[in-house]
């Protein structure tokens, strides 16, 4: 058999072995706290019965993926290089903010109010993490720490912003705050004329954001820029061996500061499908945590766009599933477990598969040398 | 050669340890399984009732089992269903509250028909559902209606705030009293104008400390006891008698310090005298001003029922017992003729309390 394919099949077989057992650690799990497996599993699969309720399951889980994806690739690019970007909590949050507030300061055509919202976003976010980079490049300061820390001062910020200087109008009656409403012209196109292609209902709410498309070009352009580019390619040789990386010439610090602050700008864009395709302003309501959950998309995908994207429509598909859970009488927490489980399982399933197919490379290459006894690996 | 074997103890000592596992599940799912077909089967058996009441309602974050808000308005639900014959049914959102929306359009394909939204978080998001569904009435508590047909299920805190301000005031020998906001907003400012008005309307020279943990807009106030702590510490050292929280779960925190100086706290919402887990920080409880979300949750049900429809606010006051004082432990028995005809001359309106401080 050949390498290439053995590989393959061994990392295809980890897999579907971690979904295995996190399928049954969630089914000890549901049962622990009272409600049938079978029950929670329907309830997973049950888009519900009406067109209309199918259609709002999907978006539902497409919208929830698109944020999670936009993540999961804002901190694979800090991971392709053994950078950990801890910060992209903080980094989306403050540039969401900072976006939803300038982008309803002016009233311009709609793609040049979008794509300048975009820009701030990015901006910010890119900035933002710039401080953590020339921390780590001038003081030597761990990047994990110090973004963690930011995250904290991020957070806080954003928070005071909002109901400070940032603030828009509130209605009587009303104690949640804002930013101002973003003009019309800044709301993000949705992608309902998909599902009316196929003769299906609309979904509710603020439909299928149509930022999607925005997230799948940025997938795109991030899998070039890392696989096809010298820059990807430094980023990577970075990654795996520094020394060797700078023997080579390339410039460790330039490296560091370059890949943090492609990571924070892409962390920039995580909240504009929410408030571009429906809220229309940063505010209390606003989701918070994706920036910690696209560590694990990240993880989960194996800092690979493709994988990420899988990863990230798993967690849709399982966030999707709260109301349908309830509905089921199942605790809806069971959802964290299993997503947990997975994680855990998968990135183990990853480390064993590649050293089982390490070993047996390094067998065959002793035998190929003559050798008949296989070389000990180093765990 | 001796990782290896580790790495086989290990692999085996787990496997061992999921075999187990899964045994334990299997017995644990048989003995669940006859319990969780039982809802599935009266689900089925209320679904050809057609045109029976269906009862939606949508906790916010922290939902069910805060021992106060949220549980009351779930003991509403409950009551709907024993009294009323209502179908109910009730959802928590994500931990961090993406869903919200979801949840109020899910429940409205199901075909639940009314649906209530607990928390003034749901505000925004019920008056998007309720637009995309006119032929539901939705409910938002806390909230102002915002929709034709929305009802917004409002509380008179200030009149049940009044008789705790009453309250404290005959029982304050020092004339000094305090009041812990949890965030300062319009919500909470209603509880602090009232309680003001009835600590005056007893002792007219009354020393009165107000303060709010965070400001208008940081919500991390209704959940910082250490920050309600310090707060009424530094009220009980200045000399109150008697705390007054309005501050949700900080309110713990200002138990902890009452029980701490040996003086009083009134608490909130709840009678938080039965409900809070700490025995030894049930007997600094004095009273409780009751936030009957329960009421307004049943009333808006049957009036529903009725046939009500929304766009426009409910107000429960003291009229309809939507507020008042807790007895639990009869530390306040001995005032009671003084609250009734307080009571009294705010349901006739012979007293009307401010709203704002």
């Amino acid at each position: 058999m050949p390498a290439g394919l053995y590989r393959a099949l061994l990392t295809v077989a980890g897999a579907a072995v971690a979904i295995v057992l996190a399928v049954a650690i969630s089914s000890v799990a549901i049962s622990v706290a009272g409600a049938s497996p079978e029950a929670a599993f329907a309830a997973l699969f049950n888009f519900g019965e009406s067109e209309r309720a199918v259609v709002n399951g999907i978006t539902s889980m497409i919208n929830r993926s698109v944020p999670l994806f936009i993540a999961g690739l804002a901190v694979a690019v800090g991971f392709r290089m053994n950078l950990f970007n801890i910060g992209v909590e903080g980094q989306y949050r403050i540039a969401a903010l900072c976006a939803a507030f300038v982008g309803a300061q002016f009233s311009l055509p709609a793609p040049i109010q979008i794509l300048l919202i975009i820009v701030v976003a990015a901006a910010v976010g890119g900035l933002y993490a710039l401080i953590p980079a020339v921390m780590k490049v001038t003081r030597g300061v761990n990047e994990v720490i110090s973004t963690i820390m930011l995250n904290y001062i991020a957070i806080q910020l954003a928070a005071f912003l909002v109901r400070g200087p940032f603030t828009g109008e509130r209605a009587k009656g009303q104690l949640t705050t804002s930013t101002p409403t973003l003009p019309e012209s800044a709301w993000f196109p949705n992608l309902n004329g998909l599902f009316e292609m196929f003769g299906l209902p609309a979904p509710r709410g603020g439909g299928l954001w149509g930022f999607l498309a925005v997230a799948v070009l940025l997938g795109v352009a991030v899998w070039v820029l890392l696989e096809r580019t010298k820059f990807g390619f430094e980023v990577k040789a970075s990654g795996l061996n520094p020394m060797a990386a700078l023997a080579a010439g390339v410039k460790p610090k330039k490296m560091v500061i370059a890949a943090m602050v492609l990571s924070g700008a892409i962390a920039g864009l995580i909240g504009l499908p929410e408030i571009l395709g429906d809220k229309h302003n940063f505010g209390s309501n606003f989701t918070p945590g994706l920036g910690f959950l696209g560590i694990a998309v990240a993880l989960l995908g194996r800092n690979r766009p493709a994988g990420i994207a899988v990863a990230a429509l798993l967690f849709g598909f399982l966030d999707r599933a709260q109301g349908p859970l309830q509905f089921a009488n199942v605790p809806p927490s069971v959802i964290a477990i299993m997503q947990g489980a997975i994680v855990l399982l998968v990135v183990v399933a990853n480390e064993i598969t590649s050293r089982m197919a390490l070993r047996r490379e390094e067998r065959r290459a002793a035998r190929q040398l003559g050798r008949h006894t296989p070389v000990e690996v180093a765990a | 050669m001796l990782g290896k074997r580790f790495g086989r103890m290990a692999v085996g000592t787990v496997a061992g340890a999921m075999l187990m596992a899964a045994a334990a599940c299997g017995g644990n799912s048989g003995g669940d399984s006859s319990a969780s077909a039982q809802p599935s089967a009266g689900a089925s058996s209320d679904a050809p009732k057609a045109g029976a009441l269906k009862v939606g309602l949508a906790f916010d974050v922290g939902g069910r089992g805060d021992k106060s808000f949220n549980d009351a308005a779930y003991a509403g639900l409950e009551k709907a269903k024993a009294e009323l014959g209502a179908d109910i049914k009730d959802l928590s959102p994500a931990s961090d509250g993406s869903n919200r929306g979801e949840l109020l359009r899910q429940l409205a394909d199901a075909g639940y028909n009314p649906i209530i939204g607990v928390g003034f978080a749901y505000g925004e998001d019920i008056k998007k559902t309720a637009e995309e569904y006119p032929d539901i009435q939705f409910a938002v508590v806390d909230s102002a209606s915002n929709a034709p047909n929305v009802t917004g299920l409002q509380f008179a805190e200030e009149q049940g705030s009044y008789l705790a301000g009453v309250a404290a005031a005959l029982k304050a020998k020092s004339g000094h009293v305090g009041f812990v906001g949890g965030v300062e907003n319009d919500l909470i400012k209603k509880f602090e104008a009232g309680f003001v008005a009835g600590v005056k309307s007893v002792k007219k020279d009354a020393k009165i400390d107000v303060k709010y943990l965070t400001p208008d807009g940081d919500f991390s106030g209704f959940k910082a006891p250490d920050k309600g702590k310090v707060a009424a510490e530094k009220m009980y050292q200045d000399g109150a008698d008697i705390v007054y929280h309005a501050a949700g779960d900080s309110g713990l925190g200002v138990f902890q310090a009452a029980a701490a100086a040996k003086k009083l706290a009134i608490g909130v919402d709840s009678d938080q005298r039965q409900t809070i887990k700490e025995a030894d920080l049930q007997p600094v409880i004095m009273t409780s001003m009751l936030k009957r979300v329960d009421v307004g949750v049943f009333e808006f049900i049957k009036a529903f029922q009725g046939g009500a429809k929304g766009g426009s606010n409910t107000v429960y006051d003291l009229k309809v017992d939507g507020v008042g004082l807790a007895t639990t432990g009869g530390e306040i028995d001995d005032i009671k003729d003084k609250l009734d005809a307080a009571k009294k001359d705010i349901v006739d309106g012979k007293i009307t309390v401010p709203a704002k401080p």
